[in-house]
């Protein structure tokens, strides 16, 4: 009998026990709900830091060229950037359909930015 | 880790303690039934249920009748349009509608005629097109095929027809602002756009409803067709429409904020004075304008061309959706190269985020650049091919039912192909460089939209109006519409390809009169095609009445007795699994369970002509298809 | 398994609303947030990508650190990061149960909020008062826009948790897991303009 809907034996709990840190898991257990939130403190630290970080980089590097500051930022910003989508967002345990959705904006997003690009790189009669 | 204990009621698996919620949750309607039915049998009051509505199925059918109203609209503007082109500065009593300051003693003034072109085109595009075939019959339908029971976000998708509502009525505010509405075109390039009078800062402020209208739009529908999907409808078992539709939906949802972007940024070049469109030193009549400059006018094409080209396939793939729905069952087989057609929308989808520029050859791109647009432009080309080639090809060895919707459908495909031939010189730079701003562009994407798309949209409605009603359009004056239409709209769009060769340029107030080089091709040419703009007008009376006369019949409870639930014995969920109209309240009696293809018309081996898709495997197919709900056979044997 | 179509009530039962479909292992409203966020990062990408384009096609383009009030947004940097900890520690004290403790934290959200927001006010008037406005230059434009706009969204975010303070907590009392839910999908909302002032500041402030 191929009934897909006869899918579950009696008694079993369909949901399996999920890895840590899964947001989607609705039976998560307390110790590990309080896990994360130290986890989540030592990402705010992180983050404040990193914030420090930046606008110190910013003095030391006033006498580089403006293309290495420009990179030194917007590295510490990605960095700080991807701790808050990592761990706040709780990317890091997130379902395929999320990845695939964010993986497809990404490709997106990098031809928005090579918009400016296409725009000055190669201008009529160069 | 304690186990949950679970049951099983009816064919349903449930964990006990919600059932046990379910019961209580039973109990408790029964219970407000009892109350609903001692006041009068009410649940609703008629401003939830007409009004705002959180029902997919009367949210489609707001979005289809307000679309068709504007559709009606953007037609109408062509035909003042067409009037001025076919007798340039002739005076017409029609042309006083539109006043006094834009059509003094009933000529039309060039100005006049800008605003008409601008707002032909985005009423037709951003009120007509895209609510039509995403917001009508992506959301009446798309639930129907899946088997759900509505949309995920069932007030969200309230919210974006009370979203589009609002922007439509700014763009037609618009008309009344002092020196009339936008007219630089649908496009609304700066500078010009940015100079231009109060009725452009209108129109940017209607876009930014209809693309906010738009994005929840989307988010909706892509949730919906994951998330809420039938048990057993794998994505390769999806009807090609809910594919369409899919893919759509991330081209609304990815590609619309662009421009809502530069909206915003024309905006405030527009009321707080920013130049970010606006070079430096420009001067307006004979006055330099008051901006500091430094802007670019280019990156506003750039941002603009990065929405309108994935928009275009936006206007195209639901029409390739109701095709290929209408030809598979008016042929009585499945559709050819279903596989390839998938991945090739996909593919499709992906592609026109890439191919943007190939609107912008003549900004002064370098050659570079230009290549690699026209690459990716020819690369695109493929899919679209792989799939009108497949519905090609669909044709052959089937059963045909030349009935209205068929004949649409039928129609569509050489059209198409026509719109879409035509892009192929447009997407090559050397020839576009004779070809961009011609009436040759007109031409190619009318052909696409017009005969294409529209068609498609007529199909469709011939299709689906039993499924919303109860009783069928009636096919002769169908016939009629659709023949009178397929003849006058080839006479408006066919000769606009000799006039853009001969270099007739486009947005010309008098079709080319006052160049020397046009003046023939222009007078031998636009008359007739004036002609036969009118004559499509007259074509839609007999549609507008077989609609009216049907839809008051239906309102008044007078069904097609002898019709059924299922009259094109067709297999995709929306007929086969519910009534028509389909239940009030959740679609189906029982969510429908797939077992099977989309297109299981004809099977080699089977006694049935056609089997729905959620016909169990078990079952021995009935006799000659069914109309009842198969998944209650199946609770049955149960 | 909460999908079954409800007849003759006005207030339809969608499937997976709360509790995620197994295959996807999502709710429907946490993929909803998620591809809301994916076009959220067009519009600011594209407004990015706008920046770009008119810095690297200028003659000129004045840097923010030169009049701008870097200190000001280096608090305010910290202050929407501090409120991105408490709107996760709210959800996580909702996952406990705790609704008291959720909406202290949210409540210490909607303050952060509207700190920075009080900031901006300051900010702006500012610029205002030294004669830098939108029209002054193509970098001052872009700035208003840009911040403008990101202030808007937080502005947003403060409406909504408001109405789940306010007339959205009854939810908790008939379905908990529902509410949590919600505040996790504004806490990723959250989340994201967070984000989007993480790249928005040194871009402005510093380059």
């Amino acid at each position: 009998m191929t009934d897909p809907a006869a899918a579950v034996e009696p008694g079993v709990d369909i949901h399996e026990h999920a890895g840590i840190g899964d947001p989607n898991a609705h039976h998560h257990s307390p110790e590990q709900i309080r896990k994360e939130m130290r986890v989540y403190l030592a990402v705010f630290a992180g983050l404040a830091v990193l914030t420090a970080v930046t606008v110190g980089a910013f003095f030391a590097l006033k006498t580089f060229p403006v293309r290495i500051a420009i990179m030194v930022a917007l590295v510490i910003a990605s960095i700080k950037g991807f701790l808050v989508a990592a761990f706040f967002m709780h990317l890091l345990s997130e379902k395929k359909v999320i990845y695939g959705v964010l993986i497809l904006t990404v490709i997106f997003f990098i031809f928005l930015m090579l918009l400016p690009v296409s725009h000055h790189a190669n201008p009529f009669g160069s | 880790m304690a186990l949950r204990r679970q049951i099983r009621v009816g064919s349903q698996w449930m964990y006990a303690d919600e059932a046990h919620k379910a019961l209580r949750e039973a109990l408790r309607v029964m219970e407000d039934e009892k109350l609903a039915e001692a006041h009068g049998g009410h649940h609703l009051p008629w401003i939830r249920r007409y009004v705002f509505s959180t029902d997919h199925k009367w949210i489609g059918i707001q979005y289809g009748v307000t679309a068709l109203l504007f559709l009606l609209l953007g037609f109408c503007l062509m035909i003042l349009m067409r009037l001025q082109l076919g007798w340039p500065g002739q005076a017409f009593s029609i042309m006083k509608v539109l006043g006094e300051s834009r059509a003094p003693g009933g000529v039309l003034l060039p100005e006049a005629y800008n605003q008409l072109g601008a707002m032909h085109g985005t009423i037709m595009i951003f009120l007509g097109i895209v609510p039509l075939a995403v917001g009508a019959f992506g959301n009446y339908l798309v639930p129907l095929q899946i088997g759900a029971p509505d949309m995920a976000f069932p007030k969200l998708n309230m919210a974006s027809y009370w979203c589009y509502v609002p922007g439509g009525l700014i763009m037609l505010a618009s008309f009344l602002a002092p020196g009339g509405t936008a007219q630089s075109g649908w496009t609304s390039y700066p500078p010009l756009s940015v100079i231009a009078s109060q009725g452009q800062t209108w129109w940017l402020v209607g876009m930014v409803f209809l693309i906010t209208s738009s994005l929840l739009g989307s988010v909706n529908f892509i949730v919906t067709i994951i998330q809420l999907r039938a048990k057993g409808l794998s994505y390769m078992r999806f009807p090609f429409f809910v594919h369409a539709q899919f893919v759509t939906s991330f081209l609304l949802l990815l590609a619309f904020p662009p421009l809502e972007a530069a909206a915003v940024l024309q905006l405030m070049d527009r009321i707080a004075g920013t130049s970010f469109f606006l070079p430096s030193g420009l001067v307006v009549s004979g006055q330099a304008i008051a901006n500091v400059g430094g802007g670019n006018p280019l990156l506003w094409q750039h941002l603009f061309w990065f929405l309108a080209h994935p928009e275009v396939y936006v206007l195209i793939l639901p029409a390739m959706g109701i095709v290929a729905e209408i030809i598979a069952n008016n042929t009585r087989k499945p559709l050819w190269g279903y596989k390839s057609m998938v991945f090739a929308t996909v593919f499709l989808g992906f592609m026109s985020f890439v191919v943007w520029a190939h609107h912008m050859f003549l900004t002064g791109m370098g050659t570079t650049i230009s290549a690699f647009f026209q690459t990716t432009t020819m690369i695109i080309s493929i899919p679209s091919v792989i799939i009108l080639s497949s519905l090609f090809i669909s044709l052959w060895g089937g059963s045909i039912r030349f009935n209205t919707p068929m004949m649409f459908a039928l129609a569509f495909l050489p059209m198409f192909g026509i719109g879409g031939l035509t892009g192929l010189p447009l997407g090559l730079a050397a020839a576009d460089i004779h070809l961009h701003d011609t009436y040759y562009v007109i031409g190619h994407f009318h052909y696409v939209v017009a005969p294409g798309t529209i068609f498609a949209m007529f199909a469709g409605i011939y299709y689906w109006f039993p499924k919303a009603t109860g009783r069928k359009l009636n096919d002769f004056w169908g016939k009629v519409h659709f023949w009178v239409s397929f003849v006058c709209i080839n006479g408006i769009f066919f000769p606009m390809f000799a006039q853009g060769l001969a270099g007739v340029s486009r947005r010309l107030y008098d079709g080319g009169m006052q160049y020397a080089h046009a003046k023939q091709i222009a007078s031998q040419t636009n008359p007739f095609m004036s002609i036969c703009a009118i004559g499509l007008l007259a074509a839609q009376v007999p549609f507008v009445f077989n609609f009216f006369y049907n839809v008051i019949a239906a309102a008044m409870g007078h069904r097609d007795e002898g019709l059924g639930s299922n009259p094109w014995q067709a297999t995709t969920m929306e007929w086969a699994a519910t009534t028509s109209p389909p239940l009030a309240h959740g679609n189906f009696e029982v969510l429908p369970v797939v077992y099977r293809g989309p297109y299981e018309y004809s099977v080699p081996g089977e006694t049935a002509e056609f089997i729905p898709q959620n016909t169990p495997l078990t079952e021995p197919a009935p006799r000659g298809g069914t109309l009842l709900p198969a998944t209650a056979v199946a609770m049955r044997e149960n | 398994m909460d999908a079954h179509a409800s007849v003759g009530h006005a207030e339809l039962e969608i499937p997976y609303n709360v509790h995620p479909r197994p295959d996807t292992g999502l709710y429907n409203g946490k993929l909803g947030v998620w591809l809301f966020l994916a076009s959220e990062v067009m519009l600011f990408g594209a407004l990015f990508s706008s920046l770009i384009l008119l810095r690297t096609g200028a003659e000129s383009w004045p840097r923010g650190y030169e009049f701008l009030n870097v200190k000001l947004a280096t608090f305010n940097t910290f202050i929407l990061i501090l409120s991105s900890v408490t709107v996760v520690m709210a959800w996580s004290h909702l996952r406990l149960g705790d609704l008291k403790k959720g909406r202290i934290y949210i409540s210490a959200t909607v303050l952060c909020a509207l700190i920075f927001l009080t900031a901006k006010g300051f900010e702006y008037s500012h610029e205002f008062s030294e004669g830098r406005f939108p029209k002054t230059n193509n970098f001052l434009g872009i700035y208003f826009t840009m911040t403008g706009l990101h202030g808007l969204h937080i502005l947003g975010g403060v409406i909504v948790f408001l109405y789940f303070l306010g007339p959205g907590a009854k939810m908790w009392a008939k379905e908990p897991e529902r509410y949590t839910n919600r505040i996790e999908i504004v806490g990723l909302y959250w989340h994201f303009v967070d984000l989007v002032w993480i790249f928005l500041f040194p871009i402005l402030y510093l380059m």
